[in-house]
C-alpha cells in the first residue's frame, strides 16, 4: 500500500512514441525481408528500413534509460517508486519463464507424444501408415521423411563443450553474486572487478556456442532443417543465448554505471534488476543442459 | 523530457493537459491513456463489425453473391483477430486505466512512461495486422487460430506480417499488464486492503496475471510458425518429426485462458453495477474474489477441449472434458451472488443496469452451451460447427461487449463530467439486444444441424436460419453507431452530472468531481 505524499509521475516523454515508430519500422522491414527473400525478390530497400527501425529503437533504449537514471541521480525517486520498478522487473522476468516453458513444454510433446506416436506407439498408432517403418527415437537422427528434411549425423554430446558452459554459466553466477556482496559492503573496487568477471564470463558463453553452431553446421549436419531434433535445438539453445546477450549487455552498461560511480550499498535498483535477469538465464540453461543436452 | 531535474519538474502537478496534439502523442497521464484506449478500441470494435457485415451479408443467400470465398476467410480471420486483440483486450485495458488509478486512491499508474508506449505499440500492432488487408495474396486466411500447415505451408505472404503484429499485440499487452500489477500492488491508498477492492480491481488483477502468464506462449507459438516458414523447421511437419497438433496444443494453452482475460473484467465491472443500482452491497464479495481466482487456475488445465476431435488419448479427452465443467462451479457462483445480490434490492433500470442484468441472462446462455460443448462425446457433434459460433458470440458479446457498454454508462458521467440520455441508452440496449439474439440464436439450431464454421457457401436447406440470423446482425451492427451517437451528444451538451451520479453507487471514484480532474488523489485518501 502506499505510504508516501508525493509520488513522482513525469509530465511527459518522447520515448513511447519514438519507440512505437521504431518498432514499426523494424518489424515491417524485417516481415518484408523475410517474405521477399523467401520469394526471391530484390531486399535492399526492406534492409535499409529494418536497420533505420534498429536504429530508431536503439537510439529510444538509450534515451529512455539516460532519463531514467537522471530522474534517480536526482532523487526523484522514493521507496514507492523503487517498489514499482521491482514489481516491473519480477513479472517481466515472469513473463520470459512462461515463454520458456512453452518451449520446454514443445520439447517434452515432441519427445514424449509426437516423435513416439509416429513411431507406431499407443493407440493412434496408425499414424506409423505415414511412413511405414519409421524408427522413433531421440535425439532424432532419421526423420519420418528423409528426402524432404535431412537428418543430422549426430547430435551435440552434453560432455563437452555444453558441460564447459555449463561451469562457466554457474560461474558467473557465483561472481555475480560475490559482486553483490561486495556492493553491499561499500567495497567498489571488488564490486567493479567480480561484475567484470561475470560478464567477462557470459562473453566466453557466448563464444563457446558459437563454435558450438558452427561445429554442428559444418561437421555433424544437424541445422535449422534437419529435422524435429535439430528445429528444437537451435530454438531453444538459441532463445537462450539471445537471453545472454540481452543479459551480459545489461550488465556491462550496470558495470558502466558502476565506474562513473553510480549505486550505493542501500540503493542499486538498476543493479539488482541485471542481477535477477542473469541468474534467471542461468537457470534456464541449467534446465536446458538436462533436458536438450543430457536426457 | 531530459531536463527533468530542472526546477519546472519540481511543480508539474500543478500543470493541466499539454496543449495539441504532443498532449496525447507524450503523455503519461493514466486518464488520457485511458482515453486513447477506449476510443482506439471503439474505432476497432466498428472495423470488425463491418467485416462481420460482409460476412453476415454474404451468407444472406445460400451461393456466392458478394465476395470471393478467399476474401471471405480474410474476413473472419481477421474479424477474429481485429475483436480480440483490436477492440475487447484494448477497451479493458482503457478502463483499467481510467478506473483502477481512482479506484484504488493512486496518483497514477505506477509505471507511466511505460503505460504510454503500451498504447502506442497498440497502435504499432494493429496497423501492421490492418495493412495485409492491402498486401498481395490479402490478408491472413486461416482463422484467427492460425492452425498450421494452413498458415505455414498453405499461408499467404502477409502471414509473416500477422507474426509479428502478433507479437508486437502481446508485448503491448504484457507491459499494460505489468501496469495495473504494479499499480494494484503498489499504490493502493492506506487502509485499502485486498480484501477491500472493488471487484473491478480484483478482477484485473487476475487477469493481468493471465496476460502475462499466456502472451508469452503465444509468441512462443507463433515464432515457431515463423521458423517453419522462413527458416525450413519442422515444428509442424510431421515429414520432420513435428506435429501439427502441437501447435494447437501450444495456441489453446494461450488461447483458453485468453477467452477468461477476455470476460474476467467485465465479470468486475458487472460486480460493480449491481450492487449499485440495487442499491445493496455485492453479496458475498469473498466468494466473489476466490471464484475469479479459481476460474483463473482452472482456465491453465482446460484447452484441449478446443481440441476433442484431433485424436486426443481417451484419458485425455476424459480429463479435458470433467476439468473443462468445474469451471461451471465458480462461474454458477458468480451468477448466483448477482442474482442473490439483486434479490430484494430496491432495483432501478438505468442503462448500465440493463446492460448488466442482460449480462446476466445472456451470459449464462452461453455458458451452459459452453458446458453442452465441454462434453466430449457431444462435441464430436457440435465441433466447428455454427453452435460454436453461436456459443462464444454469447459469452463474447453480453459478456465482454456488454460489460463494456455497461462500464462506458456507468463512468461516462465521471469521464466527461455530463450525462448521457437515458432514452437513447434504453434504446441502444433494446436494439442491442433484440439484434443480438436475432443474430445468434439461430445459430444454434445450424450448427446442430450440421452447418460447418467458417464456409462463404452452404446448402440450401440452411437457408432460412441463416437469413433471420443475418438481419439480426445488421440490427446490432447498425444499433452501435446509436452509441457513438450516445456518447457524442453526451460529451458536446449532455446535462451537467454530480460527482456521484448513482445515489447507490460507492467507491473512492465517485469522491473526485465529475468530471474528474487531470491529476487527482496526489495525496492518497484514507481508508477505512
Amino acid at each position: 500500500m502506499s505510504s508516501n505524499q508525493s509520488y513522482y509521475v513525469p509530465e511527459s516523454s518522447i520515448w513511447p512514441i519514438v519507440g512505437s515508430i521504431g518498432m514499426f519500422l523494424t518489424f515491417f522491414g524485417l516481415s518484408t525481408l523475410l517474405v521477399n527473400q523467401s520469394n526471391g525478390d530484390p531486399t535492399t530497400t526492406a534492409w535499409v528500413v529494418f536497420t533505420i527501425g534498429a536504429l530508431v529503437l536503439i537510439y529510444m533504449i538509450t534515451g529512455w534509460l539516460r532519463d531514467v537514471i537522471r530522474e534517480s541521480r536526482a532523487g526523484l525517486y522514493d521507496a514507492q517508486m523503487d517498489r514499482s520498478f521491482r514489481q516491473g522487473m519480477s513479472w517481466f522476468i515472469f513473463s520470459e519463464v512462461a515463454f520458456f516453458a512453452a518451449l520446454f513444454g514443445s520439447l517434452f510433446y515432441i519427445r514424449f507424444f509426437a516423435v513416439p506416436w509416429l513411431g507406431g506407439e499407443g493407440a493412434k498408432g496408425t499414424a506409423n501408415m505415414l511412413w511405414e517403418g519409421f524408427q522413433a527415437q531421440w535425439p532424432l537422427l532419421s526423420n519420418p521423411d528423409n528426402s524432404q528434411f535431412a537428418g543430422p549425423d549426430s547430435v551435440i554430446g552434453p560432455w563437452g563443450l555444453p558441460l564447459l558452459n555449463t561451469l562457466i554459466l554457474v560461474t558467473s553466477s557465483i561472481t555475480l553474486t560475490l559482486s553483490h556482496k561486495a556492493l553491499k559492503y561499500d567495497k567498489r573496487k571488488q564490486t567493479i572487478y567480480w561484475l567484470a568477471a561475470t560478464v567477462a564470463l557470459g562473453a566466453i558463453f557466448l563464444f563457446f556456442q558459437i563454435e558450438e553452431y558452427i561445429e554442428a553446421y559444418s561437421h555433424l549436419n544437424l541445422t535449422l532443417d534437419s529435422g524435429i531434433y535439430g528445429s528444437i535445438f537451435f530454438l531453444m539453445t538459441g532463445f537462450h543465448g539471445l537471453h545472454v546477450l540481452l543479459g551480459g549487455i545489461i550488465l556491462f552498461v550496470v558495470l558502466m554505471r558502476l565506474i562513473k560511480g553510480h549505486f550505493s550499498a542501500h540503493d542499486h535498483f538498476g543493479y539488482e534488476a541485471g542481477a535477477w535477469y542473469w541468474h534467471f538465464v542461468d537457470v534456464v540453461w541449467i534446465m536446458l543442459f538436462v533436458f536438450v543436452y543430457v536426457i | 523530457m531530459s531536463s527533468v531535474a530542472d526546477a519546472h519538474a519540481a511543480d508539474h502537478h500543478d500543470h493541466g493537459p499539454a496543449k495539441g496534439i504532443g498532449r496525447w502523442l507524450f503523455t503519461t497521464n493514466h486518464k488520457d491513456i485511458g482515453t486513447m484506449y477506449l476510443v482506439f478500441s471503439f474505432a476497432m470494435f466498428l472495423a470488425g463489425g463491418a467485416m462481420a457485415m460482409i460476412i453476415r451479408a454474404e451468407l444472406f443467400q445460400p451461393g456466392l453473391q458478394m465476395v470471393e470465398p478467399a476474401f471471405f476467410n480474410q474476413m473472419t480471420t481477421m474479424h477474429g483477430l481485429v475483436m480480440i486483440f483490436g477492440a475487447v483486450m484494448p477497451a479493458f485495458v482503457g478502463l483499467a486505466n481510467w478506473m483502477i488509478p481512482l479506484m484504488v486512491g493512486a496518483p497514477d499508474m505506477a509505471l507511466p512512461r511505460m503505460n504510454n508506449w503500451s498504447f502506442w505499440l497498440l497502435v504499432t500492432g494493429s496497423l501492421i495486422l490492418m495493412s495485409t488487408l492491402f498486401m498481395d495474396g490479402g490478408a491472413p486466411n486461416f482463422g484467427w487460430t492460425a492452425y498450421a500447415p494452413l498458415s505455414t505451408t498453405y499461408g499467404p505472404d502477409s502471414t509473416t506480417f500477422f507474426i509479428f503484429s502478433v507479437h508486437i499485440l502481446g508485448i503491448s499487452s504484457i507491459m499494460g499488464a505489468i501496469n495495473v500489477i504494479a499499480t494494484i500492488i503498489n499504490m493502493r491508498a492506506p487502509g485499502m486492503t485486498l480484501m477491500k477492492m472493488p471487484m473491478f480491481v480484483w478482477t484485473w488483477l487476475i487477469t493481468a496475471f493471465l496476460l502475462i502468464a499466456v502472451l508469452p506462449v503465444l509468441a512462443g507459438a507463433v515464432t515457431m510458425l515463423l521458423m517453419d516458414i522462413h527458416f525450413g523447421t519442422a515444428f509442424f511437419d510431421a515429414a520432420g518429426g513435428g506435429d501439427p497438433v502441437l501447435y494447437q496444443h501450444i495456441f489453446w494453452f494461450f488461447g483458453h485462458p485468453e477467452v477468461y482475460i477476455l470476460i474476467l473484467p467485465a465479470f468486475g465491472i458487472i460486480s460493480q453495477i449491481i450492487p449499485t443500482f440495487s442499491r445493496k452491497p455485492l453479496f458475498g464479495y469473498t466468494s466473489m474474489v476466490y471464484a475469479t481466482a479459481a476460474i483463473a487456475i482452472l482456465s491453465f488445465l482446460v484447452w484441449s477441449h478446443h481440441m476433442f476431435t484431433v485424436g486426443l488419448p481417451l484419458p485425455g479427452e476424459l480429463f479435458f472434458m470433467y476439468a473443462t465443467m468445474i469451471i461451471a462451479v465458480p462461474t454458477g457462483v458468480k451468477i448466483f451472488n448477482w442474482i442473490t445480490t439483486m434479490f430484494r434490492g430496491s432495483i432501478s433500470f438505468e442503462t448500465p443496469m440493463l446492460f448488466a442484468i442482460g449480462f446476466v441472462v445472456l451470459f449464462t446462455v452461453g455458458g451452459l452451451s459452453g458446458v453442452m460443448l465441454a462434453i466430449a462425446p457431444a462435441d464430436f457433434q457440435y465441433h466447428d460447427t455454427y453452435f460454436v459460433v453461436a456459443h462464444f458470440h454469447y459469452v463474447l458479446i453480453p459478456g465482454a461487449i456488454y460489460g463494456i457498454f455497461a462500464s462506458v454508462y456507468y463512468w461516462l458521467p465521471k469521464w466527461s463530467g455530463r450525462m448521457y440520455s437515458e432514452a437513447l441508452g434504453k434504446a441502444h440496449f433494446w436494439l442491442s439486444f433484440i439484434g443480438l439474439n436475432i443474430a445468434f440464436f439461430p445459430m444454434h439450431f445450424l450448427g446442430l444441424a450440421g452447418m460447418p464454421r467458417r464456409y462463404a457457401d452452404y446448402p440450401i436447406q440452411f437457408a432460412n436460419f441463416n437469413q433471420v440470423s443475418t438481419i439480426g446482425a445488421f440490427l446490432f451492427g447498425a444499433s452501435q453507431l446509436l452509441l457513438v451517437f450516445i456518447v457524442y451528444r453526451a460529451v458536446k451538451n449532455g446535462p451537467k452530472a454530480d460527482a456521484k451520479p448513482w445515489e447507490g453507487a460507492e467507491g473512492l471514484e465517485w469522491t473526485v468531481p465529475s468530471p474528474a480532474p487531470y491529476h487527482t488523489f496526489e495525496q492518497p485518501p484514507r481508508v477505512d
